[in-house]
């Protein structure tokens, strides 16, 4: 057994959320499948969520469950589970999870990406023992204790300045020259205006030590070779995201890094295939940006589903019982009006369909079937093209209708 | 699934016979929000082999840490009082928690 959607969305983060919001609003079918309970991946464990606009005081948790609710809100259904497994070649395309099988039109891969481990020496050993990539999980142990944070972009920074509010001292070890970081200027400064942040620059770290809880790390200055211990409790890592593509790095281009190839409109490099949010390769990687990609993603995939589905049934479906003649054209192609005129004209007591296509709404399927010229009129005869001619006269037209009659 | 804190800990695990379980959380931490109704229906399946319980860091820090649990969410197997299996990470699967849970009992 399987259930069927117009779109199904494999992850529920922002991408994913407003992906849902707009396809239900377009009245598809249309589900989210997360594994977690709760919506809204990685922006749902970020405190500090200050530059989603319009709510300046917002929690990362609490918007994640604004955005969840408002895609229900349309009829957006979600579904619980793990995806193992995907067939995104034939159609309809096919999503299987431990519990359940859905087919859909389109899909919107909208995964997201996961901290960064760097395989430290000691990383993995004091994992949940002192190292920690989730601030807002961890933050309480460390209540008057010290603790490093590793990395200097938005997310470090912000994350060792919401830190402060329980430990006793944050020190942020940063590759950079001293001055220097990834962050945006409005965090930096907030940061150096910390009292209890304190920093080493042209540095990384070489090893975590500890006995059964970290005790502190080894830090090495890139720039002078020289290496020094630091005592802390804790080690936050944030430094930087990968994607997770792993399901889909066979099926859809990616880049050497594993993040989604997509053109502007979201699509992959599979027909009916989208892709939305962090997994994606794009400039910047914010809630604001996910929710972008979400909304191009879903309203091209409505569109996909239009197109395809339009041409399957007026075209394909019809030319089982009688030739279809399809005039591809354009509003802004005066000739081709004509031959439709023509077209219509000489058809009235033919046993034949008369379809036309609009190039610039129909892209797809112009650019499958390779229309360079406009008009360009072909016949289908079960599903296949028969006969084809670019920018025809009133003679061909004629002719055409001798041949197929 | 009973509630551990500083004071019933010593008595219910560290002087517990046979085999408990304990998962550290916090209110704050999301993964252990997900994670905490799955641990909590392992004890239902596994309740009368196995001792659940649960215990908010955020109230009992020092005995958390005297644990050596420094991450959450964590999950802390011990027998007769001995620890004998950690797990944490905000990765950590209820699937990860049963393979553990049915060597032991």
């Amino acid at each position: 057994m399987y259930k069927e959607y117009d779109v199904l969305i494999i992850g529920g983060g922002p991408a994913g959320l407003a992906a849902g919001l707009y396809a239900s609003r377009s009245k598809l079918k249309t589900a989210i499948i997360e594994e977690r309970r709760k919506p809204g991946g990685q922006a749902a464990t970020t405190m500090e969520m200050e530059n989603y606009p319009g709510y300046p005081e917002a929690t990362g948790p609490e918007l994640m469950r604004i955005f969840a609710g408002h895609a229900e809100k349309f009829g957006c259904e979600f579904i619980k589970g793990a995806v193992k497994e995907m067939d995104l070649q034939n159609s309809p395309k096919i999503v299987k999870t431990k519990d359940g099988e859905y087919r859909a039109k389109a899909i919107i891969l909208a995964t997201g990406a996961e901290p960064r481990t760097l395989g430290l020496k000691g990383e993995g050993q004091f994992r949940g023992r002192g190292v920690s990539y989730c601030a807002t999980c961890d933050a309480d142990f460390y209540t008057d204790l010290d603790v490093i944070v590793l990395g200097n972009g938005d997310a470090a920074v912000e994350e060792a300045i919401y830190l402060t509010k329980f430990v006793n001292k944050v020190t942020i070890v940063v590759i950079h020259d001293e001055g220097k970081m990834d962050a945006a200027k409005v965090i930096q400064e907030r940061a150096y205006a910390n009292p209890k942040i304190n920093f080493i620059w042209n540095s990384v770290i070489e090893e975590i030590q500890g006995d059964e809880l970290v005790t502190g790390v080894i830090v090495k200055n890139i720039k002078t070779g020289e290496m020094t211990e630091v005592s802390a409790d804790g080690v936050f890592i944030f430094v930087g995201t990968v994607p997770r593509s792993e399901l889909v790095r066979d099926l859809v281009e990616t880049t050497d890094r594993g993040y989604i190839k997509v053109d502007k409109t979201m699509e992959t490099s599979l027909p009916g295939i989208f892709a939305a949010g962090d997994v994606t390769d794009k400039y910047l990687r914010q809630v604001v940006t996910a929710c972008a990609d979400g909304a191009i993603a879903a309203t091209a995939a409505e569109k996909y589903i239009e197109e395809e589905e339009g041409f399957h049934r007026d075209v394909v479906e019809s030319s089982m019982e009688k030739p279809v003649v399809v005039t591809f054209w354009s509003p802004a192609v005066e000739e081709s009006m004509q031959i439709i005129s023509l077209l219509e004209k000489y058809h009235a007591d033919k046993d034949l369909k008369l379809v036309s296509i609009d190039v610039y709404k129909n892209y797809r399927i112009s650019s499958r079937h390779a229309i360079k010229e406009i008009p360009t009129v072909t016949v289908f005869i079960r599903g296949e093209v028969t006969q084809r001619i670019d920018q025809p006269g009133e003679v061909e037209i004629k002719d055409l209708f001798s041949k197929n009659n | 699934m009973l509630k551990f804190d500083k004071g019933n800990f010593e008595a219910e695990v560290l002087q517990g016979e046979g085999v408990v379980l304990v998962d550290f959380y916090s209110p704050k931490c999301e993964p252990c929000q997900e994670l905490l109704p799955q641990v909590e229906a392992l004890a239902e399946k596994y309740g009368d082999k196995i001792k659940f319980g649960k215990l908010d860091i955020s109230e009992n820090r020092r005995l958390a840490i005297g644990q050596r649990v420094m991450g959450l969410p964590t999950i802390l197997l011990y027998k007769d009082g001995e620890k004998l299996v950690t797990l944490t990470g905000d990765d950590l699967t209820a699937e990860e928690i049963e393979v553990e849970v049915k060597k032991l009992v």
